[in-house]
């Protein structure tokens, strides 16, 4: 069982089936409200659609934060080119394991989020790209859109409606770049997943050329419920212009990590010590907020309103919801080190800003970690870092970039306890392997 | 070049996934598929698929060398894979790691000399709510402590299969 036991303070929209008897199956899916918000829409106009999730404030998951409703928007509907609906299901941005659960959990859900989309943009045709690790998570939606077919919910024949849509997995094969959505489009057409020069974006020139929509899981989703019981609803459960909830993956070292469904807003301190189980092993010393991608928050700075805008005013970001807490005992050279070796082995390699700056960084970290770096050392590493911001085609080189930005400025003591061949204060030895 | 029949109608499903004359967009889930039971990306498995996806053998060769989860050489019967990324980092993925790499005399992207086990420091993998993460083939383990972990090794070692092993449960359905 991946999911926990609900907690008082969770608000349980998206997840509100996971733990019901057979929830992968259609017909407990159709016994607890499924697939009547599909039934609504089809009813409804694509721009009502459009209009109702614009309301709802529902913002992507997978990291962007843009208005899932603006972007639908942006769909050249009159296009005479066919129109894609693209779920990305690469969840690869580390300390997040969201959309594995609402894949394995309920299924039907996303099937029917998509579906709405394609009723919203007049797409007759879906994929969803899952990760290559998440083979399970394959089979399951396999399972999920065959039964969906069963029932006539994808087809020629939606619902008996005569509306057309077909819908289809595909399989990654392990790249974090791929979860950046025109790295994502790219790969799906059976390429190396470099990223494409924006514009256009994907709702104009998406999959094959065509107008599509891309979205994060866990924003496809959030689409049943807003539909069912309206924008204003969803939009009411979070704060303003940051809509609804969200599935926080809370890692590291507290007492009950997991993932728990909390409204946008919701105060971080509150997340550690009564959601997730106060700390463990020592006393906070600072958390990721959103997945690797971004700027670490200090112990004194995590009195704050998790929702997209509040930490987009505190300089950092709320990304995919990957909360990773580090307490007092944790090295911040180590952690910087080992977020920048991942940036270093999973950057494409298409623009030469993130592909020699990651490998420098992380020659440099390493270094710093064992005890050989230089005071000038620190300076290179926050100017290095700050010389690849918005220089690449895609976000990969400024997530690379930002975190660290963030660690020099604000454990710059840490990086001095290791200067002068000093080891590392945290540890015996230095045990960083590297690979 | 045959595969097995289960294979093929895969194959043939993922085919027709895509438009007609985008046949392309199925070159990385038969690469990888193909990959299972062939036991590596051969030679020979790139022309066949460049032949059925109508490309040429070097637009799928520039793939194979994208994607980490391709492999040019046959890995060990069980690949185990050890997440080392942050969230596991903080709460024993590293130590996991060394304790896996001295208990079998191997390192990163190795194979043990009875071509058994394999062994790969991996990216994050989705499962930091419940780190420390390894993934035995496709096989989810979460939680790991250290004596779990010195359990599955030595099982998988004496030739036991991984269900066999009481210590250790996988996760995914």
């Amino acid at each position: 069982m991946l999911y926990n036991q609900p907690h008082p303070l969770e608000v349980r929209v998206l997840s509100r089936r996971f733990g019901l008897p057979n929830s992968q199956s259609i017909e407990t899916y159709l016994a607890n409200d499924g697939y009547k918000a599909l039934e609504k829409a089809l009813d409804m106009t694509q721009q009502q659609i459009i209009d109702e999730v614009k309301v709802s404030f529902l913002r992507g998951r997978g990291g962007a934060g843009f208005p899932t409703g603006i972007k639908w928007g942006f769909v050249p509907r009159q296009s005479p080119k066919p129109k894609y609906i693209m779920v990305n299901a690469d969840e690869s941005e580390p300390g997040t394991c969201k959309d594995r659960l609402l894949m394995e959990y309920d299924p039907h859900q996303l099937i029917e989020g998509i579906l709405i989309a394609s009723l919203a943009v007049g797409a007759h045709q879906g994929y969803i790209y899952i990760r290559g690790e998440y083979r399970y998570l394959i089979g399951v939606m396999d399972r999920a859109i065959d039964e969906a077919y069963a029932k006539g919910m994808l087809g020629d024949n939606i619902m008996g409606r005569g509306i057309k849509f077909h819908l289809a997995t595909h399989s990654g094969a392990g790249a974090y770049e791929c979860g950046e959505e025109s790295a994502l489009l790219e790969s799906f057409e059976g390429k190396r997943g470099n990223p494409r020069i924006r514009p256009p974006f994907p709702a104009v020139a998406g999959a094959y050329q065509c107008p599509t929509i891309l979205n994060n899981v866990e924003t496809f989703c959030a689409v049943p419920p807003i539909i069912l019981n309206g924008g204003a609803y969803f939009a009411g459960l979070g704060t303003p212009k940051n809509g609804g909830t969200h599935l926080v993956c809370i890692s590291g070292h507290v007492n009950k990590p997991g993932v728990y469904e909390l409204p946008l807003g919701f105060n971080l301190m509150r997340m550690i010590n009564e959601v997730a189980g106060g700390m463990r092993g020592g006393k906070l010393k600072a958390v990721i907020p959103g997945g690797s991608s971004c700027p670490l928050l200090k112990a004194d700075e995590c009195d704050i309103a998790m929702d997209y805008d509040t930490l987009a005013a505190a300089k950092s970001m709320l990304g995919s919801g990957g909360l990773v807490i580090m307490n007092e005992h944790t090295c911040m050279v180590k952690a910087a080190l080992r977020i920048m070796r991942f940036y270093a082995h999973e950057s494409c390699g298409w623009c030469i800003p993130c592909r020699e700056g990651t490998t420098w960084l992380k020659k440099l970290l390493t270094r710093f970690h064992e005890g050989m770096g230089q005071r000038s050392d620190i300076v290179l590493i926050g100017e290095l870092s700050k010389n690849m911001l918005g220089r690449t085609f895609c976000p990969l080189g400024d997530a690379a970039a930002l975190p660290t930005i963030s660690i020099v400025e604000k454990f710059r003591e840490e990086f001095e306890a290791h200067l002068d061949g000093q080891p590392c204060p945290y540890e015996k030895s230095s045990r960083m392997v590297t690979a | 070049m045959t595969f097995s029949p289960e294979l093929e109608a895969r194959f043939e499903k993922f085919l027709a996934k895509y438009p007609a004359d985008r046949k392309r967009s199925a070159v990385i889930p038969m690469l990888i598929y193909g990959q299972d039971e062939v036991g590596a990306v051969t030679d020979e498995l790139v022309e066949e698929i460049a032949k059925r996806t109508g490309v040429t053998p070097l637009q799928v060769n520039e793939v194979v060398g994208f994607y980490s989860m391709l492999h040019r050489k046959p890995q060990g019967k069980y690949h185990v894979q050890i997440c080392t990324n942050i969230s596991c980092l903080l709460v024993g993925g590293t130590e996991l790691w060394e304790q896996a790499c001295h208990k079998l005399g191997i390192g990163h992207k190795q194979v043990t000399k009875d071509g058994l086990i394999s062994l790969e420091e991996v990216e994050c993998m989705g499962a930091c709510s419940w780190a420390p993460a390894v993934q035995v083939n496709y096989d989810f383990y979460h939680d790991v402590t250290p004596e779990q972990f010195d359990k599955l090794i030595d099982g998988l070692a004496a030739g036991k299969k991984p269900e066999e092993i009481a210590e250790v449960v996988k996760v995914n359905c």
